[in-house]
């Protein structure tokens, strides 16, 4: 029987389609850079909706015309297999490629050709139809700092890579001080980056002016707010981790309580409670700093989290672990330190690695007491009557920069998750 | 003996320890409720708030009480969670299905959308789309009609209001429709189960939830009116659509973001739950003979859905808790109205943080139940 489907190439013939439905798909492309790169349109002659479809019905034609198992060309193979092994998926091919096209110049315009970074004011940008990059320049040193002085910008940057420098003290740890190296990081460095945020950043001796943390903000804020909320919260929630596994019944109920109840509440609440709450929880002469019972709260909130996830490893660990340390004569501390926790900690990274993310996605929230980090600053700098109308610019540069960090962070427990993968 | 010891003894010290840290904050909180001279009580709950909300679903006014207030935060915090959970978990389940699809643009598009989305703090999302995407949007007076009938300006989405008239027998019919698919259901699997035919049980539920109300509609018993919004003159620059419902900007901007933001986890949750599936399930399936739309509906759907449910119910949770940063763009959530304007003016702030936080709790334990409750129904029933 002759096949009187036109559409449908078979190994015979297939040159001859391959050429004509590539033709197709080049017009369909052709016609939609056209329209969208030069506002220029060669159907306009067809009626409304038919000139409105012509691209996609072309390009659906044409892939019609190139779809053949096994055509003996492997790119057109590659093709058919990756974005045409239907009709439906070659629409939306088609349905990608034309959306992409015509949202690029507009967006690229905007970002680049006609954007402005000249100039210090505001004049600069009102002649421009696209992004106003001088606002993001001028206030660039607000989104880092906030209203941190400007004449002590070293102090902040010196604290951050003398304390990156500690964090590197590790790799340099061999043979016999190797064995201190948890030690290290668990208890000697947090009080190094306090005692070097305290005297560094906040001043007060030394001959160092002070700065009040009302002043601190922007992206620094956010490392000390998260870095200080990853350190602490990790151990404690270790803890109630253990806790909530205990068989004693008394700390197993106490620490699912815990556990539930800061599940429960949003962090916007708990900060609240920081603020407005918790000063009348206190003797009334005793004063905690604003930054302190934020972080704080948020190291109490997150813990909850981090439990939970250090939980499932500990859940996720055979009976025989257990079983082992324990014929071999450990205590509870050296079986859980030495044989459990190494092994349920390894298998939990990816959750901790999602809850500290979510710990500096959460940080922006402390604009509830009144500290601003980046998103803060951008709130302040959006309502500033010299800079009214750049709103955009700045969400984008923000958000760019959040992208950065958390898919940073989420990348490098991928590498850590590989590193310490064990065969079992 | 011994034993004993060692196990009370840790426990004894852990309840002394919580027992201690109360008592040190009930103590202050004493003290210094008595020197401010505050004395701790609900009873402001009943007092007149004489504060305004901008938008609420109940009638409200300043002369109801701080219980009624209350009342229209919550109301505003659950419609914003329920509009979020509807969305993410449509846009969740494509985006997560596209993650999995053969076509290299459609999958690769799909990981952009959640990489992005979900490494952006939830904050600076709800910002962007109140202060720089929506405040793009043109004036009433300049505003092109949406579908013919909607109106989406910059002082919110203006849609048709209905009116209907004997709206309980719509909702009767309705009710007989789902109670007679029910009875439909139930015989469809049991036809299955006893001599393999199946019916369209879809194609037929669906025609009853069209033909009841459709009934009610044809006899007259039901009629319906629709009030297009229009434009209407406020004063000499300020225009509004009257007659018809407006939905705020920061009600849109927010349930855009928290659906946007979350559904990226949904669609992580959908993803690894038809993973999860192996592939000698399908293909058994095919081998007996099922067609693809049989395989996806009997045989891969129900045991993926096992897989997905509990994370999800976790991002539906998240979802409700996340709906209080309302707070920063003002929408008249539980966290601004009752957290914010009745705690500023009552000054309460231990009863009114605490039943804020326990009406989240209680939100969260509530839909945590309900999620056991389905997820206990399909879990893989042992014959």
């Amino acid at each position: 029987m002759i096949n009187i489907n036109i559409l449908k190439p078979n190994s015979d013939n297939f040159q001859t389609y391959l050429y004509i439905g590539s033709g197709f798909i080049f017009i369909s492309i052709f016609d939609v850079i056209l329209r969208s790169f030069f506002n220029l349109n060669f159907s306009t002659s067809l009626p409304g909706i038919l000139n409105f479809f012509l691209p996609l019905i072309l390009g659906l034609v044409g892939f019609q015309m190139i779809r053949l198992e096994y055509s003996g060309n492997r790119i057109v193979d590659k093709i058919n297999e990756s974005v045409n092994n239907n009709t439906f998926n070659a629409g939306l091919t088609l349905l990608i490629i034309f959306l992409t096209l015509i949202a690029t110049p507009p967006a690229l315009n905007w970002m680049i050709f006609e954007a402005t970074i000249s100039g210090d004011t505001k004049e600069a940008c009102v002649a421009t139809k696209g992004a106003c990059w001088t606002y993001i320049k001028v206030w660039f040193r607000r989104f880092m700092y906030g209203m941190y002085p400007n004449d002590f910008h070293w102090r902040i940057n010196t604290a951050f890579i003398t304390l990156i420098g500690f964090a590197f003290v590790g790799y340099f740890m061999r043979g016999k001080l190797k064995n201190y190296i948890t030690f290290y990081y668990a208890i000697f460095y947090p009080i190094i980056a306090f005692i070097i945020i305290n005297f560094l950043i906040s001043g007060g001796s030394f001959g160092l002016e002070w700065v009040e943390t009302n002043a601190w903000g922007g992206l620094s804020l956010t490392f000390i707010v998260s870095f200080f909320g990853l350190i602490f919260c990790f151990p404690l929630g270790m803890i109630l981790a253990l806790g909530r596994r205990s068989e004693l019944p008394v700390i197993k109920y106490i620490s699912i309580g815990y556990i539930e109840f800061w599940r429960g509440v949003p962090l916007i609440t708990v900060l609240f409670m920081s603020s407005v709450m918790f000063p009348m929880f206190l003797p009334s002469d005793a004063f905690v700093d604003k930054l302190i019972r934020v972080i704080a709260a948020i190291i109490l909130f997150e813990a909850a989290y981090v439990a939970e996830v250090i939980r499932g490893g500990l859940q996720a660990l055979p009976r025989g672990q257990y079983d082992a340390a324990k014929s071999l004569g450990m205590g509870y501390w050296r079986m859980q330190i030495f044989v459990i926790l190494p092994q349920a900690l390894k298998l939990v990274i990816p959750g901790i690695a999602n809850t500290f993310l979510a710990l500096v996605k959460d940080t922006p929230l402390i604009f509830v007491v009144g500290l601003s980090e980046v998103v803060g600053m951008l709130q302040m700098a959006k309502t500033n009557p010299k800079w009214l109308g750049y709103a955009m610019e700045g969400y984008i540069f923000a958000s760019i920069l959040f992208w950065a960090i958390c898919y940073a962070m989420s990348k490098y427990s991928q590498y850590l998750e590989l590193k310490y993968k064990t065969e079992r | 003996m011994n034993h004993k010891i060692k196990s009370i003894i840790p426990q004894l010290l852990t309840l002394l320890f919580v027992v201690a840290v109360i008592g040190f904050f009930t103590i202050n909180a004493q003290l210094n409720m008595d020197e401010r001279g505050i004395d701790f009580g609900y009873g402001f709950l009943s007092q007149e708030s004489s504060f305004d909300v901008q938008f609420s679903l109940i009638e409200y006014d300043g002369s109801h009480s701080y219980a009624k207030a209350y009342l229209v935060g919550l109301l505003n915090t659950i419609l914003v969670s329920v509009l979020g959970i509807i969305f993410c978990t449509i846009i969740g389940v494509i985006v997560g299905v596209a993650r999995l699809s053969p076509n290299y643009l459609i999958r690769n598009t799909a990981a952009w959308y959640v990489e992005f989305f979900r490494n952006v703090p939830l904050l600076l999302q709800i910002f962007f789309w109140y202060y720089a995407a929506l405040r793009a949007l043109p004036l009433p007076e300049n505003t092109e009609p949406l579908f013919g009938v909607t109106y989406l300006t910059v002082k919110g989405y203006y849609i048709p209001r209905l009116i209907w008239e004997n709206f309980d027998i719509l909702l009767y019919s309705i009710l007989a429709a789902i109670i007679s698919i029910v009875f439909i259901r139930n015989y469809a699997r049991k036809l299955q189960e006893e001599k393999g035919q199946q019916l369209p049980v879809l194609l037929i539920s669906a025609g009853l939830l069209l033909l009841f109300p459709a009934i009610t509609f044809v006899t007259g018993m039901v009629q319906l009116e629709v009030a297009l919004p229009v434009l209407k003159q406020l004063s000499k620059t300020s225009f509004i659509y009257a007659d018809g419902i407006s939905v705020p900007p920061e009600l849109l901007a927010l349930v855009l973001a928290l659906s946007l933001y979350t559904a990226t986890f949904v669609a992580e949750c959908v993803r690894a739950g038809i993973q999860g599936v192996s592939k000698g399930q399908k293909e058994a399936a095919a081998s007996v003979g099922l067609t693809p739309n049989q395989i996806l509906k009997l045989v891969i759907m129900p045991q993926a859905l096992r897989i997905i449910i509990p994370p999800t119910t976790n991002q539906y949770l998240n979802l409700t808790k996340n709906s209080s940063l309302a707070a920063a763009i003002a929408y008249p959530d539980l966290v601004l109205v009752f957290a914010g304007t009745a705690l500023m003016q009552t000054g309460r702030a231990i009863e009114i943080v605490s039943i804020t936080m326990l009406t989240y709790l209680t939100l969260s334990l509530t839909i945590s139940l309900l999620m056991n409750w389905y997820n206990k129904k399909i879990a893989i029933k042992e014959k």
